[in-house]
């Protein structure tokens, strides 16, 4: 069973309070209804579903319900980093750009 | 009979005796006991028959890796367990032990035959035989197959006993308490950290409870270890758990173990779980999980009296029972020689050690020949005799035929060890080859563990007690001796295993593999060591492997002709030993498997007499019969009476979401197809949810309370997915409206009463509001007061009668409801189950998504085009609608079908064709959504998705079933009170 930090608790809890919610930093496009079918099947349909560094959101269901953004490698399962909502997308820890383990600030 | 049991041998007390029965048979232990070593002191090895070939089988270890020893442990009829290993269950006074897998006895099994016909029965032998008539697979060739080729049997009784969980947290789990294992929890425990060390035995030491030559700190290791755990146990910061074992590794240091806590005691006390299922996190692993002894394998090594040289070791060391009195070693490993002088040393002859190494180590041999042990370097055994226990073993020099016969009553065998790499590879942890000792090593952890002594190939005393205090975090003073260094093992075939086809040196114990099946499996083109061990099944069995999984590894590389590591090693995967489904499932059995939700008005409905139905985890009332009434009677009456008078329900089960705040209009205007913010706060709508792709996800009807509060319904099923949706929207794509949510599903209860009195029923209870239609018409909602409770009464209807739905907080639901219940009964009303209102609003043609829908209906497919919103400018859903397949004519709609004969009610989910003739496959049309009975219409009505479906109106449609064809006229999906006035009134 995983081990997640809630970025809003700011504790590590067990994979049984949270809710994977697929993946992170896809934005819903302004001005939805005007976009092209490809646009939107981009936005809605295709997905990276990547081996290794994944960016996805997910969600502290059983906790303190807030949605989150984590960096996870899904070939070991390991958290790289959690963040909140509303931040553009981490660089991965440890490498040049990085900053420190959990990203303070975010969304209202 | 004679006792096996040496005066002033091992360490259990002569004084405290227990009794049980093997196979009917009453035999005497000691306190701390085994059931192997109780019956070895009995001079019983005959504990099994093997799975496939019948052949008899003793104990071969003195640990969890047994293969052979399965029995079935009772202390009653109800409280018994197959498949215990001897080496590892406790005896106790009373217990009732059996042997499996035999019949009629074990010393005559009729099934012994399956090995005089082993020739036929090679590996892939049921894969390549039973293939005709397919048919006869399931019903013949499997049960005779199973129940020939079993191991026990399984209790009928439901389990008496309970069983606990718990979780626990800590900085450094310790699993396995041998000489490492103590020495690091203790280093851990002195620097102050959290500590829970952990073993699969009744008393710690591991190896040390064995190896009687070895000292630490000046004492026996036996009492230096017993120290150790006085001083942990004494520790705060440390929790010990004795016969209990890590069964498995789990991402980010999750530990599951099991401990036994009552299957060793005579009369436990019942308050006690009899296991308990322990789920800790540790910040730290240490996995000091030792080395498993390997087996020789060769010619019949598996006759009852052949064991493991440290096995034999522990029984005399610990136990104080001699395994054999003509004991007989063949060994390719130094540690056996240590077993031979022990036994020596204690009275007992040892025939000959027979070493396949031509240059054993010095100082044991030397130690074995001063005691005037026979020592037979560069010789091999090459067969052993003996039906039930064995006889005699043939001993031969190396390369030559010349051969010697030596009787023995039992033989000991070392083939080296094996690291326990186990725990260490569930957590994903990469294995290197130590091609000079054989062995899989740790190598590249994947958890924050390291692995310290023997299941890290650290074999140097000294350098183990160092390795495991540098591991625990602090340091700890020890140093220790052993008598001897060893040195040797060897993996695979030895010596006498045999080319040919027909010599049967086992490999794997319990499923029976040899290694002429594994070579055979080579040949027949199995060259990964997965496909080979699922061709042989060699380590599929409960034991795992743990004894023969390198040996098959090694036998299949010699004939591939690679290297060890090229061929590979097949995955450990958790459990480490067989965990019970009991411990697993702990108390989420009987009522608590799936706990019920019952609305605050289940006692009345209970005590009205309602049959329940489940939905999801809710118990609804079904319906109401009456004496003598059947479902359809009672359906019918409900019905009937719903129309002309009144109907009352229990509708608290439907999701409630409180939408507030000054953006809360603005929010619902994107989450539902509809435009609310034209919605005055006193009045409902019908809304309807979309995903971003544009088909239903939910529906229902929302109040607007006041200009920043909406109370919003949905659906029952729906109630948690479509707050998390709305949630997600909420955070993530439009965090800067100003709205919160809260769940108030389980705040209120609800009571709709419906029907021409159902205003008459509640104006009496209703306090402060005009319930005439001119000031409270349909789709309104307000807050007011039901008998002096707060309420929100909303004059809905999902019936097409007058309808109110009356919301009280849950704990006055109840009260209330037996009021609205009192007077409804007077007017001649009834109270309606989920069946009779799932009828009544199919005559009106309202839908449930979910069951007219299926997640790829549009709004428009389902009728509902009207309640899209054609000014919004967004909303989720708007630009999904909009896509080319959503716009195509064709769709499949819902509409109204009419069977030709009015008595027939179609089956929910029957296909619909245009022409009954067609040759299949035939077109399908679509297929029918819900069908039912109309008492009220005296006919059978249903709804059905019909590709085109509006555009078919009059059209004949034809449903085949089994056994006919039956023909239906799509109609308009309203087929009561078409005209709606019903609703008003």
């Amino acid at each position: 069973m995983l081990l997640i930090h809630c970025p809003y608790c700011r504790d590590d809890r067990s994979e049984l309070e949270f809710r994977w919610a697929g993946e992170a930093h896809i934005a819903r496009p302004e001005q939805i209804s005007e976009i092209s079918d490809e646009a939107f099947s981009e936005y809605f349909f295709m997905r990276d579903n990547t081996k290794g560094i994944a960016w996805e959101r997910w969600r502290h269901i059983h906790g303190c319900g807030r949605f989150f953004n984590a960096i996870r490698d899904t070939v070991s399962d390991k958290f790289l980093l959690t963040y909140k909502a509303g931040l553009p997308r981490q660089p991965v820890p440890g490498t040049e750009t990085a900053g420190v383990e959990t990203v303070e600030g975010g969304a209202a | 009979m004679t006792s096996y049991r040496i005066k002033g041998a091992g360490r259990l007390t002569p004084a405290r005796t227990a009794r049980f029965t093997f196979d009917g048979k009453i035999y005497t232990a000691l306190e701390g006991d085994t059931v192997a070593s109780a019956l070895l002191a009995n001079g019983v090895h005959l504990m099994g028959r093997s799975f496939k070939y019948h052949r008899p089988r003793g104990i071969l270890s003195a640990g969890a890796e047994e293969p052979n020893a399965l029995l079935d442990v009772a202390r009653d009829a109800a409280r018994r367990q197959p498949n215990v290993r001897a080496s590892v269950q406790e005896v106790f006074d009373g217990a009732i032990i059996q042997s499996q897998n035999r019949w009629p006895t074990l010393g005559f099994d009729i099934s012994s035959i399956n090995n005089l016909l082993s020739p036929f029965f090679a590996a892939g032998f049921y894969y390549k035989t039973f293939m005709w008539p397919r048919e006869a697979w399931a019903k013949l060739y499997e049960p005779i197959i199973r129940r020939a080729a079993g191991l026990g049997v399984a209790p009928k009784e439901e389990d008496p006993d309970h069983y606990a969980n718990r979780f626990a947290h800590c900085d450094v789990l310790v699993a396995g308490a041998g000489a490492a294992g103590l020495t690091a929890a203790l280093s851990a425990a002195e620097t102050g950290a959290s500590v829970i060390l952990v073993d699969e035995r009744a008393e710690v030491g591991g190896a040390l409870l064995f190896d009687t030559s070895v000292t630490i700190n000046g004492q026996s290791g036996y009492d230096w270890a017993q120290g150790v755990l006085v001083k942990l146990a004494a520790m705060p910061n440390v929790r010990v758990l004795t016969r209990t074992t890590v069964f498995g590794y789990y991402n980010h240091n999750f530990i599951g173990l099991v401990e036994r806590v009552t299957d060793h005691m005579p009369r436990p006390d019942k308050l006690l779980p009899r296991e308990r299922l322990w789920q800790v996190r540790a910040k730290k692993v240490v996995l000091a999980t030792g080395a498993i002894e390997r087996h020789m394998v060769f010619a019949n090594n598996d006759r009852p009296g052949i064991l493991l040289a440290s096995a034999a070791r522990m029984y005399l060391n610990h136990y104080g029972v001699a395994v054999g009195s003509r004991i007989g070693v063949y060994t390719a490993h130094d540690s056996a020689y240590e077993a031979a002088i022990d036994l020596k040393k204690a009275g007992v002859e040892i025939a000959a050690i027979v070493d396949c190494r031509a240059k054993p180590g010095d100082a044991v041999v030397s130690a074995a020949r001063n005691l005037g042990i026979e020592v037979l370097t560069g010789y091999s055994v090459i067969d052993t005799a003996g039906r039930l226990r064995i006889s005699s073993m043939t001993v031969a020099r190396n390369s030559s035929t010349n051969h010697r016969k030596i009787a023995v009553d039992a033989l000991l065998m070392s083939g080296g060890w094996t690291p326990s790499v186990h725990l260490f590879s569930q957590s994903r942890g990469k294995l290197k080859f130590d091609a000079e000792n054989q062995r899989f090593l740790p190598n590249i952890y994947a958890e924050n563990s390291i692995s310290v002594g023997a299941c890290n190939g650290t074999d140097d005393l000294n350098a183990l007690l160092t390795e495991a205090s540098a591991a625990g975090g602090g340091s700890v003073s020890v140093s220790g001796d052993s008598a001897f260094t060893w040195t040797g093992g060897m993996i695979g075939a030895a010596e006498g295993a045999g080319k040919d086809t027909t010599v049967k040196a086992f490999v794997d114990f319990q499923h029976d593999v040899t290694a002429k099946d594994i070579r055979l499996a080579v040949r027949e083109g199995m060259h990964s060591i997965e496909h080979i061990k699922r061709f042989t099944t060699n380590g599929m069995a409960s034991d795992q492997g743990k004894l023969s999984n390198m040996h098959g590894l090694a036998i299949a590389a010699e004939v591939l002709g690679k290297e060890i590591p090229q061929v590979g090693l097949t995955t450990f995967r958790a459990p480490y030993t067989p965990v019970t489904y009991g411990t697993l499932i702990a108390h989420s059995r009987g009522d608590l498997f799936d706990p019920a939700r019952k609305t605050p008005l289940h006692a009345e409905l209970t005590k009205a007499g309602a049959e329940f139905e489940d939905v999801g985890n809710w118990k609804r009332a079904w319906y109401f019969p009456r004496r003598g009434e059947d479902m359809h009677a009672a359906v019918n009456r409900e019905c009937r009476t719903a129309r002309e008078v009144a109907g009352i329900f229990d509708a608290s089960t439907l999701g409630k979401i409180e939408v507030v705040g000054p953006d809360a209009a603005k929010f619902l205007n994107l989450m539902y197809t509809n435009a609310w913010d034209n919605l005055k706060p006193g009045k409902c709508r019908y809304g309807i949810m979309t995903r971003e792709d544009g088909f239903v996800y939910d529906d229902g009807v929302v109040g607007r309370l006041a200009e920043d509060r909406f109370h919003v319904t949905t659906t029952t099923g729906g109630a948690p997915r479509v707050l998390h949706h709305m949630e997600d929207y909420l955070h993530t794509e439009f965090p800067d409206l100003k709205v919160w949510l809260t769940s108030t599903t389980e705040q209120w209860a609800v009571i709709a009463v419906q029907g021409p009195k159902a205003r008459e029923i509640i104006e009496p209870l209703v306090e402060g509001l005009d319930l005439s239609s001119e000031a409270f018409p349909h789709m309104s909602v307000a807050e007011c007061t039901v008998m002096g409770v707060p309420a929100r009464l909303f004059r809905v209807s999902f019936t097409g009668e007058v309808g109110y739905e009356v919301n009280v907080p849950a704990d006055y639901g109840a009260s209330v409801w037996k009021a609205i219940w009192e007077r409804g009964e007077a007017l001649g009303a009834c109270l309606y189950g989920t069946e009779t209102m799932h009828v009544l609003r199919a005559e009106k043609g309202y839908i449930i998504v979910g069951q007219d829908t299926d997640g790829t209906v549009t709004p428009d497919d389902a009728g509902y085009g009207w309640a899209v919103s054609k000014k919004k400018t967004d909303f989720v859903g708007i630009r999904g609608l909009k896509r080319p397949d959503l716009m195509r004519s064709g769709r499949k709609q819902l509409v109204g079908l009419l069977t030709a004969d009015p008595l027939e009610v179609l089956e929910e989910g029957g296909q619909i064709v245009a022409d009954p003739n067609e040759p299949k496959p035939m077109t399908m049309l679509g297929h029918v959504t819900s069908a039912y009975w109309s008492e009220n219409l005296g006919r059978s009505i249903a709804i059905a998705l019909v590709a085109d479906g509006r555009a078919r109106m009059g059209q004949t449609v034809y449903i085949p079933m089994k056994d006919k064809t039956i023909a239906a006229t799509v109609s308009d999906m309203v087929f009561f009170d078409k005209e709606g006035g019903r609703i008003h009134g």
